[in-house]
């Protein structure tokens, strides 16, 4: 391997290191310390890119920071730099988690902690409604999304339906729709 | 096989959830629920401790849960498991990218998922808010409780704070906890 691509790499990793290390609380958060990183101070990606990656890392499944890491590490240097890229990104959350497994139930027998957590679970429950909120203005305004909405949440909450089959079964309606929506020439 | 299970469980995560993060939530409770890995006051906990540290939440969750059921090795397998679909998938995308932006059948069926995303959580905000309010579980004495009013007001204050003040969730996290530590040493919980 020459010199200059081993660089490469290591560059790579240590700036998704970087951006693993800094962004707290995940998701769309990690979106303007990617742009800082791998557009503005490596010129890795233009930001015209990083749109493209959002609008991927919505339709794909897993961790918006996985999605784009595994692509820009590919675009700038093919598999190995997706691979550096997401074992980059995800080392410096795995290293701390792991070390605060190891404490946490100790930790949680003390006073102080088990009122701190009080506390948070209600501020949680806060954080959770926020998310909602946010997702259903992302939501399509549609009458059959509004029913997608309805039914899988009744079917959770009354029936405990499987999650998985009513993830899939949704997308597989939103598909068949758009379908039919367009057999009669219009847009779902 | 422990290792086994955990890497097949956390790939099923990682592979079905889109939207990433708390969009995770519904499906991740209902496996750790199912294994007996995690309760749902462990699950809510955790997330705290997830809004607090770096990282995806769903990294973080697969590393706690695989260190709390098989240890490192655990932790290893739980985290390849969430990590690994959106590798490949990317991997893929990236070769085909135009083809995949403009596919009908993709739009059709984001529609669906963006949909069935809202209704998943509002379900787990339903069993989340049970724990927190009722943690021994549904009955009138609850309304006695000072715990249930302690619960209900920085429930409250703190949606207020996220929605019409746009404060941040690390500092949501501190603010309650300050609040819990509080009222805890005043002898109200």
């Amino acid at each position: 391997m020459k010199k200059s691509k081993l660089k490469l790499y290591l560059q790579i990793l240590l700036s998704f290191m970087k951006i693993g290390v800094v962004t707290f609380g995940g998701g769309y958060a990690m979106i303007p310390i990617i742009e800082n990183e791998t557009s503005k101070n490596r010129k890795w990606i233009s930001s015209g890119d990083l749109l493209d990656i959002v609008a991927i890392s919505e339709s794909t499944p897993g961790p918006i920071a996985i999605c784009a890491a595994t692509f820009i590490g590919y675009r700038v240097a093919g598999f190995l730099g997706a691979f550096c890229a997401t074992l980059g990104v995800v080392l410096p959350s795995f290293i701390i988690i792991y070390i605060i497994s190891i404490f946490l139930k100790e930790f949680s027998s003390y006073d102080i902690v088990k009122y701190a957590f009080t506390g948070i679970r209600a501020g949680v429950l806060a954080l959770i409604i926020k998310a909602v909120v946010s997702m259903f203005k992302k939501a399509p305004d549609h009458i059959l999304a509004y029913i997608i909405m309805a039914v899988s949440f009744l079917l959770v909450v009354i029936f405990s339906t499987n999650v998985l089959v009513i993830i899939l079964s949704s997308a597989v309606i939103g598909i068949v729709a758009s379908f039919i929506a367009r057999k009669r020439g219009k847009e779902l | 096989m422990i290792y086994l299970v955990l890497f097949l469980e956390f790939f099923k995560i990682g592979a079905f959830t889109f939207g990433g993060g708390y969009a995770m939530i519904p499906f991740i409770q209902e496996t750790v629920l199912s294994h007996g890995w995690l309760s749902t006051s462990e699950l809510v906990d955790f997330i705290a401790v997830s809004e607090s540290t770096p990282g995806a939440f769903a990294v973080n969750i697969s590393t706690y849960v695989g260190s709390q059921v098989g240890g490192f090795p655990g932790a290893v397998c739980a985290t390849l498991g969430v990590v690994l679909p959106a590798f490949i998938i990317i991997l893929i995308i990236a070769k085909i990218y135009d083809k995949f932006k403009n596919s009908k059948t993709v739009k059709g069926a984001m529609f669906g998922l963006k949909s069935v995303v809202v209704g998943l959580i509002a379900a787990t905000v339903i069993s989340i808010a049970l724990e927190v309010f009722f943690p021994k579980g549904l009955t009138t004495a609850v309304f006695v409780t000072s715990t249930f009013w302690f619960s209900l007001i920085v429930f409250a204050v703190m949606l207020f704070l996220l929605l019409y003040k746009k404060f941040s969730p690390v500092i949501i996290v501190v603010l309650s906890a300050m609040c819990g530590i509080a009222a805890g040493y005043a002898g109200l919980i």
